[in-house]
């Protein structure tokens, strides 16, 4: 246990003794890899980091990681992280989810995680798949989507998971992909560094029951024309030369155009500040399916009181009020007499 | 206001009154019952409450399901029943009469606001005619008084308006039963001053109609004399009056003080569970943290993560809220983390009788989850005895790293009675030390820490919490390797863990008090209780000894595992009754476990058993016959 004793830490420090047993070739090896490196850089302690995860392939992250770690049920990971958050907001709680355990079963847990602003990385591996009960439909696949359990096709529409974060008032809203390392820890880290819930959606490559759902976007050769790196204060621009961007309409519709043809000063600026969601929420449902030109980076960075804060300075308060409890006089609060 | 001992007639002494105020939901009959219940133990009384109100928050105003009442046992002994058959009624409209008149005894009195007594009011509660007029009340002391009348003379030199004047005609009728029950003034206007401080108006009519009807009482001869009830004779002490609930959450707060740690509550409002989220909330000194979660499981996962982090975790709830909180409570039984799990029972399937009491929770609270999933189970049997049989749930969860489930239920929670104030030093400690040490050696000779490595005595696990270096590890729902507590899926491995998680539950039964017999040893009847059945199963035994019968009686509080000694007691017996609130949820678990033929008696009417009730179900069992006791 030599991390205990030396200041830093290196990957290898967060890497538990377990056998990592993803299908050779999944999406989560990246994320694993990318969360390892990143934690030696946050100042943290491995005793002071808690991995919280449901149930689902993506669930076994905790497993992994060198740190304290739950592997819970499924759906209630945002839950039991914010018994931890409030209860020990000097630790640092880290919630690894899918798009099966947070956006259906834990659907209503993670919205009021986001709602009460709980001081929490949430890291959203979305395949659009559920890969360990072996390939039936998500609510985030595709309109039509067959699989085991709708051989005939889907007929419910899919969750926009960013939106459905930004509708639940999340102050830090972002999206990465599994191919890219290096994006994936500068949101990451960015992720970290809010104070309060941050929510970061990675698209998550199921090698074996969903395979190239977002080939189209996130491919090597494809990323340049087909994702539109988000960064706060520029202009959203993409493509070879930033040739493309994105500008909103007379009509309040964001559209993608050609820098040429509307002018440098069409294209819409981003902030991640704008304390009004909407263009977030507009930014996030550019793209409603993987084959177009889709946002990526921070979306939505918000500064709010994070619940476990506030809940933390109603007990100092209480106590300076109140001074500190007395069972004695708890019990003599409703009044007393004496029989002798 | 007066000396009593002025009076031209001296009070006439009672042994016990049972009274029942009952009006409309919105007349404020609990406000008046309750504040007739404090003043009466602050005179010293012993004293035992039946709340009883409707589900709908306001029912269609003067119908039969819109009655809600509050029934008070005042007495010089000590009592512990709320009485089996009101002696005086207090009647504020025609429904609240017709609803609850069977319940007074032969003779009793009615004290009825007659001024309700209209057409309209008679027709919604289905008189055909006026039963003022009519002779139906002929076997009682019918006491008219136009309540609401009288409230408005008395108020309105003070600029109240007739339809404000109307809410505080209750003050009017407690103040009449204060006077005839020989109670203080002073301590209820006190009251009214405290509890209506922010508006004026309100205060001043209520403090008028209480003392209008006080000396309504004083002046008119409608009652000829004044009576007392003397103080109890209860055991040396200072007192208070306490709910069910209340005492519970004050025990919860003693536990985390007891085990030295912060007080964690996740809950999620539910009748009639709710009244321990809102008074622990207001302790937040005391370093309590209580959150309200957007659902049961969500509630039931904030307190077992806060848990993981090292705090007292706790949820509160009722029956349909423990069915939702089944799944975690299985992860808390695999995670081997401390969690009490509170319900507070009520009449259901589903929604049921939601503001009425019952005790059918006991077969979910012991078997009610997947698999092989055994924890202990605790139950209160008196509103006072909450504070206690909370903190013994906490020390059972703490020492075993186990959830713990806690029964109460409705007429416990809202039930109030005297309590002696414990002597805050003599308070068990029940905390117990994180681990904060490797504690395996590998074969190369080098520490590591493995979370399931138990004590050998208790089998409990090391509790080590986030923060503490170098015991980093991972739990998880998943099967876990014994010792290492690693994931494994090994076939033998899982059935020592299903046995080791099951032997430490059962080995609980060496670390609780024996069941102890009252009563008779050389009885023929045995009767076995748990939970609130504990107030008319004692005055019940009481009745039958008093007739020469004799009985044995035990009551447990400890439902998993049972006391050690219970199979030894059960088969002494050649009669064994056990009477409860359900169809015979722990008769059935007797006669498995000890092979006894033990009879159920039951009732599930959304209220508790009648001393009566019991004394008649353990005759017919005995070949007995009983006559309504003179």
């Amino acid at each position: 246990m030599s991390d205990t004793i030396v200041p830093l830490t290196s990957k290898k420090d967060w890497s538990s003794d377990q056998e990592v047993r993803w299908c050779p070739g999944c999406g989560d090896y990246g994320i694993l890899t990318a969360v390892q490196m990143l934690m030696p850089e946050l100042g943290v302690r491995p005793e002071q980091v808690v991995f919280v995860s449901g149930i689902g392939c993506s669930s076994r992250f905790p497993y992994y990681m060198n740190t304290y770690g739950i592997h819970s049920i499924h759906g209630r990971a945002p839950a039991i992280a914010t018994g931890i958050a409030v209860a020990r907001p000097d630790l640092d709680v880290w919630v690894i989810t899918g798009d099966g355990d947070a956006l259906s079963i834990g659907g209503n847990h993670f919205i009021h995680a986001l709602r009460r602003n709980v001081n929490l990385t949430i890291l959203l591996f979305n395949n659009r798949i559920y890969g360990l009960t072996k390939g039936q439909y998500s609510p985030t696949s595709e309109l039509g989507k067959i699989t085991k359990s709708t051989p005939y096709g889907s007929v419910d529409p899919p969750f926009n998971p960013l939106a459905v974060a930004l509708g639940a008032e999340a102050t830090f809203v972002a999206r990465t992909h599994d191919l890219d390392r290096k994006h994936m820890l500068e949101v990451f880290r960015a992720a970290h560094a809010h104070r309060g819930a941050a929510m970061v959606e990675i698209f998550q490559n199921c090698n074996v029951f969903n395979d190239a759902a977002f080939e189209d976007m996130t491919g090597r050769e494809r990323r340049e024309e087909m994702l539109i790196p988000l960064h706060d204060g520029q202009p959203i621009r993409f493509g070879a030369d930033g040739h493309r961007g994105v500008m909103m309409g007379r009509d309040g519709q964001l559209r993608i155009v050609e820098v040429a043809d509307v002018g440098e000063d069409a294209i819409l600026v981003h902030d991640a500040g704008r304390d009004d969601p909407s263009l977030a929420t507009a930014l996030a449902r550019l793209s409603t399916d993987d084959h177009s030109p889709t946002p990526i980076g921070i979306f939505r960075a918000v500064d709010r009181p994070d619940y476990g804060t506030g809940i933390s300075q109603q007990l100092i308060t209480a106590a300076e009020h109140r001074g500190p409890g007395d069972l004695r006089a708890l019990l003599r609060s409703n009044g007393t007499w004496s029989v002798s | 206001m007066t000396d009593i001992a002025e009076r031209p007639h001296a009070p006439e002494s009672l042994g016990a009154v049972v009274i029942r105020f009952a009006g409309d939901s919105g007349d404020g009959m609990q406000l008046t019952g309750d504040r007739f219940t404090s003043v009466s133990a602050w005179m010293g009384n012993d004293l035992a409450t039946l709340p009883e109100f409707p589900a709908e928050i306001r029912a269609p105003a003067g119908t039969l399901a819109g009655v809600s009442a509050f029934q008070v046992h005042i007495s010089d002994h000590d009592i512990t029943t709320p009485g089996d058959a009101p002696n005086v009624l207090i009647a504020m409209n025609p429904a609240a009469l017709r609803n609850e008149l069977h319940r007074v005894e032969q003779g009793g009195t009615l004290i009825i606001n007659t001024d309700t007594f209209d057409e309209r009011n008679l027709e919604k509660a289905g008189y055909s005619s006026n039963p003022l007029t009519d002779d139906s009340l002929g076997g009682y002391r019918v006491v008219e008084v136009p309540m609401t009348s009288l409230t408005k003379e008395a108020t309105a030199p003070l600029g109240v308006k007739p339809r404000d004047a109307d809410r505080s005609k209750n003050f009017f009728a407690l103040g009449l039963i204060c006077w005839v029950y020989s109670r203080p003034v002073d301590q209820v206007l006190d009251w009214i001053d405290k509890r209506f401080a922010g508006n004026d108006l309100v205060r001043v009519a209520n403090r008028a109609a209480f003392q209008a009807g006080w000396n309504f009482g004083e002046t008119t001869e409608v009652f000829d004399h004044q009576y007392e009830i003397k103080k109890a004779d209860l055991p040396e002490g200072e007192y208070t009056q306490i709910t069910g609930n209340t005492a519970l959450a004050w025990g919860l707060v003693a536990a985390g003080q007891q085990a030295n740690l912060p007080v964690f509550l996740g809950s999620y409002p539910i009748t009639p569970a709710s009244d321990i989220l809102h008074e622990l909330s207001k302790h937040k000194n005391f370093g309590v943290r209580t959150l309200q979660a957007e659902d049961e499981i969500a509630a039931i996962g904030t307190a077992l993560g806060a848990a993981f982090a090292g705090h007292l975790g706790v949820t509160t709830t009722s029956g349909p809220g423990l069915a939702l909180k089944s799944e975690t409570i299985s992860l808390a039984i695999s995670l081997e983390l401390p969690l009490l799990v509170i319900d507070i029972q009520r009449g259901g399937p589903s929604t049921g009788l939601p503001t009425k009491t019952e005790a059918a929770d006991l077969n979910m609270a012991l078997y009610g989850r997947h698999a092989e999933a055994p924890l202990p189970v605790v139950a209160a049997y008196r509103p006072s005895h909450c504070f206690e049989a909370v903190i013994e749930a906490a020390r059972i969860a703490l020492k075993y790293r186990t959830p713990v489930i806690f029964l109460s239920d409705g007429y416990i929670a809202n039930g109030a009675e005297p309590w002696r104030l414990p002597e805050v030093d003599a308070l068990p400690d029940i905390s117990v030390p994180f681990a904060t040490e490797l504690n395996h050696a590998r074969d190369d000779g080098t520490m590591e820490f493995w979370p399931y490595l138990r004590d050998p005595e208790t089998l409990a696990r090391p509790w080590a919490i986030p923060g503490t270096p170098g015991l980093m590890h991972r739990v998880g729902g998943i099967e876990k390797e014994d010792g290492s507590g690693n994931i494994s899926y090994e076939p033998e491995n899982h059935e020592r863990m299903v046995h080791l998680r099951a032997d430490k539950v059962a080995g609980i039964a060496n670390d609780i008090p024996p069941a102890v017999v009252r009563g008779a040893e050389d009885a023929d009847l045995l009767v076995v209780g748990w939970g609130s059945t504990w107030a008319a199963i004692d005055a019940s035994v009481e009745r039958l000894a008093r007739r020469g019968t004799k009985v044995a009686w035990v009551h447990l509080v400890h439902l998993n595992p049972l006391p050690a000694n219970l199979g030894e007691i059960v088969r002494r017996y050649r009669h064994v009754v056990v009477p409860e609130m359900n169809l015979g949820q722990l008769c059935r678990l007797i006669r498995s476990e000890y092979l006894v033929d033990a009879k159920s008696i039951t009732k599930v009417q959304g209220a508790p058993f009648t001393a009566l009730e019991l004394e008649q179900a353990y005759a017919d069992v005995l070949g007995l016959t009983v006559g309504r006791p003179a």
